[in-house]
């Protein structure tokens, strides 16, 4: 039995109108015998949710995933955006509250969507009430040969106060379901319903109705810098814009940080923070002095409030992976250094939120906005300043030219620390490549930061080895303070750390290569291409 | 893919009747359910409003020229689709024997089972609904089924044709359908039938518990042009099919 053939329409008039119904049950009692079947499978009220990341994960993937609520649990139901189904799976108690797709039980929408949406929490994104009416519409024997399904939707966009949710009434959905074996009814009754004054063809799915309906627009988030700039902008007012951009993914970012939805809420911040402070550091010579000044302190506060969380989490995420490498130890050894990791999160958390609802974070958010907004909007005397193109020129030049001196300058001999400043550097000119992504040619760029990425993974290796071994020895002693750790937990971990200390030397065993690669002739050139052009 | 087929050599048992309802049973019951009109008279297309006519005729299914899939009607109800009869149906004793010597290899008995093979991935249940004779058809009917469903009117004649069934079917090489058997249109009010069926469903296995009485709401179903369990879904009738439904869908006693 193959899926019924829909052709959909959709009224152009409120649901509360029942004229254009009306007028369409007319025109096709024309051509058949229309009957009203009560009770027929699909009528009823249904309940549906419709689901994706913080960051419209399955909606770039061009999915969507649908839960259709049933009496106990129901079944989710993942599609193309074209409607095409994809995989479903029958679920109980899930879910009324934001849930991991790894909570899910195994089945094939759970198996498609890990990989896109982990780890990050699926948000119900609207909700919807539907109403819908089944017509049989019959030939002279008194044969079924189309169906007419009539849809009231009610949709709702939900908050997190209810009370606040912005609730919309779509226009009526009206389909034509082909019976198997009766193609040309179904074709001619949808010929009808279309010369039905104030019927047209449904041009949107429902989800995309249901979005438009409540002023929605989907992949509304996204946690890079996408502000608006030109090269000819006053550079201030390029640096507030840029500045403003960062602070709306702070802001953005809190409610999910405290209700501790996901995790990657709070690194969304993070990285948002780490921007403003390396903006201030590079561009803020474009701002007033006072001002840099100020919120260079802030923002320092704001990012070592959020470290040890976000260090914990990294410790959390990469548990699993951490303990297949084990060869001695037995994963299950290390279970309670995850059970120490979870207290010690649960109280980081008390000390986190205390500080994003308290009135330090308050004022920062608040002045900093106002602050941004003046020099974004009253310009005049400012045009005298460099141009935002001149900016970014002269920074992005000189970040890349500490880069190359720095980096010549290590050896196999040098300490860690000059790798750990290197990689600094590097982030720095990476996140200014990206708040001038808009004015740099495309390819040139692209070339650029695939250079640079390289390079900064091999540093990020080199550090992050050094600090997590760091760390499992502070965690180690913090364990046995409290008494927490048996042997065997103390033993993996020496063998988790010894592991660290191999990345730690593979990383710098390739750095050498990587830096060459970034910052000899070649990659030079590119740099110049970028900033200056083709010759 | 489960194939039921009702069967009998005589005309006017009641096996049109069962095809229709059991069929609707199963699509009631969730599963994916076809049911095949392969008699000319095209009495279980009537019942469900469908015409009597494949496009092409039984020439273009048989031979293949025209899919089965593509002469597929789905009825009013959900889950049950209708495989139409056409009046060249007639002649399907000579087209199954002309296939066969055509066909690639083909045994002119298992056309039928050939033909419905590629359906079991869309269908849980398929009902055959034959016609009345002992033919080419018939044997073909038997070979493509799992369950032979044989509706007998409680006289001395035709338990008599049930052995002769049995033990044609016994004859087999090879895979044999389960042979259930039910007594059909059983008037209470007569001795010979009460003793008869009595007698019959306690001493030969296979012979379903249920019988399905003699009821002018079975009749009406030619009025309605619906399954009974669904324009009368609380009758003595629609109970009598839903308790041989459930009866035949367990391999028949030993």
């Amino acid at each position: 039995m193959t899926a019924a053939r829909l052709r959909e329409f959709v009224a152009d008039t409120p649901a509360e109108e029942d004229s254009t119904l009306a007028a369409a049950l007319s025109v096709l009692s024309q051509a058949f015998t229309v009957a009203e079947q009560p009770g027929a499978p699909g009528s009823g009220t249904h309940r549906r949710t419709w689901l994706d990341t913080f960051d419209w994960r399955l909606y770039k993937a061009g999915l969507t995933l649908q839960f259709e609520h049933a009496r106990r649990g129901g079944r989710l139901l993942l599609s193309k955006a074209d409607g095409t189904a994809q995989a479903e799976q029958l679920v109980t108690r899930w879910p009324r509250r934001p849930g991991l797709a790894e909570d899910l039980p195994d089945g094939p929408v759970r198996d498609r969507i890990l990989v896109l949406t982990s780890p990050r929490a699926l948000l119900p994104i609207v909700k919807a009430v539907s109403t819908v009416s089944v017509t049989r519409l019959l030939n002279g024997d008194g044969k079924t040969v189309a169906r007419l399904i009539t849809e009231r939707v009610t949709v709702t966009a939900p908050t997190r106060n209810t009370a606040a949710d912005i609730t919309a009434e779509l226009p009526p959905r009206l389909a034509v379901v082909e019976i198997r074996g009766y193609p040309g009814q179904a074709r001619r009754a949808a010929a009808l319903l279309a010369g039905v004054p104030g019927v047209s063809q449904a041009s949107q799915g429902l989800f995309t109705a249901a979005l438009t309906a409540l002023g929605r627009h989907p992949a509304d988030y996204t946690s890079g810098v996408d502000a608006e700039i030109t090269g000819t902008m006053p550079a201030p007012v390029a640096v507030a814009r840029l500045l403003l951009r960062l602070l709306d993914t702070i802001e953005l970012n809190v409610p999910g940080v405290l209700r501790d939805i996901d995790t990657e809420f709070l690194h969304d911040f993070r990285v948002a923070v780490r921007r403003t402070r390396s903006a201030i550091k590079l561009l803020g010579e474009v701002l007033p002095a006072d001002l840099a000044e100020h919120y260079k302190t802030e923002f320092k506060w704001l990012g070592d409030v959020t470290t040890p969380i976000r260090d914990l989490d990294v410790h959390l995420l990469g548990f699993d992976a951490m303990t297949e490498h084990l060869v001695a130890a037995s994963p299950a050894d290390l279970e309670p250094l995850r059970a120490f990791l979870i207290r010690r999160r649960a109280r980081e958390f008390r000390r986190l939120a205390a500080a994003l609802r308290g009135p330090r974070f308050r004022a920062i958010v608040q002045d900093w906005r106002k602050a941004l907004l003046e020099i974004r909007d009253v310009d005049g005397p400012r045009r005298r300043r460099p141009t935002a193109a001149a900016l970014a020129l002269s920074t992005t030049g000189r970040a890349f030219r500490r880069i190359a001196a720095r980096g010549s300058a290590i050896t196999p001999a040098s300490p860690p620390e000059s790798l750990h400043d290197l990689r600094k550097r590097a982030k720095e000119l990476r996140y200014l490549l990206e708040f001038f992504a808009p004015l740099h040619d495309p390819v040139a760029y692209r070339k650029v930061v695939s250079d640079l990425k390289q390079l900064q993974d091999c540093l990020g290796e080199f550090q992050d080895s050094e600090v997590q071994r760091h760390e499992i020895h502070t965690l180690a002693d913090a364990m046995l303070a409290e008494r927490a750790a048996p042997a065997a937990t103390l033993l993996a971990m020496g063998e988790i750390a010894a592991q660290l200390a191999l990345s730690q030397a593979e990383a710098r065993a390739e750095f050498a290569a990587r830096f060459g690669r970034f910052a000899g002739p070649a990659g030079r050139e590119r740099v110049r291409v970028l900033l200056e052009g083709r010759p | 893919m489960k194939i039921f087929a009702t069967y009998n050599i005589k005309g006017g048992v009641g096996k049109t009747t069962a095809a229709v309802n059991l069929a609707y049973l199963s699509a009631a019951d969730g599963c994916r359910t076809l049911l095949w009109d392969l008699d000319p008279q095209g009495a279980a297309s009537f019942l469900f409003r469908i015409k009597p006519r494949v496009k092409g005729g039984g020439k273009a299914l048989i031979r293949g020229t025209k899919a089965l899939d593509d002469a597929i009607k789905g009825t009013d109800f959900d889950r049950l689709d209708l495989l139409p009869a056409d009046f060249t149906y007639r002649n399907m004793d000579l087209l199954l024997d002309t296939a066969g010597k055509t066909g690639a290899g083909a045994r002119p008995t298992r056309k039928l089972a050939r033909l419905l093979k590629p359906l079991a991935a869309e269908y849980d249940h398929v009902f055959l609904d034959c016609p009345p004779s002992i033919s080419l058809v018939s044997e073909n009917v038997m070979h493509a089924a799992d369950v032979l469903l044989v509706p007998l009117i409680p006289t001395t004649l035709s338990v008599r044709t049930l052995d002769q069934l049995t033990e044609f079917v016994a004859g087999f090489n090879g895979r044999r359908p389960q042979v259930w058997a039910f007594f059909s249109m059983v008037d209470r009010r007569k001795n010979l039938h009460q003793e008869i069926t009595r007698d019959l469903q306690s001493e030969r296995p296979g012979v379903a518990a249920t019988p399905i009485p003699a009821l002018s709401m079975i009749e009406r179903m030619s009025v309605e042009r619906a399954p009974v369990a669904a324009f009368a879904p609380r009758s003595a009738a629609a109970r009598a099919y839903r308790a041989l439904w459930s009866e035949v869908q367990q391999d028949p006693k030993d």
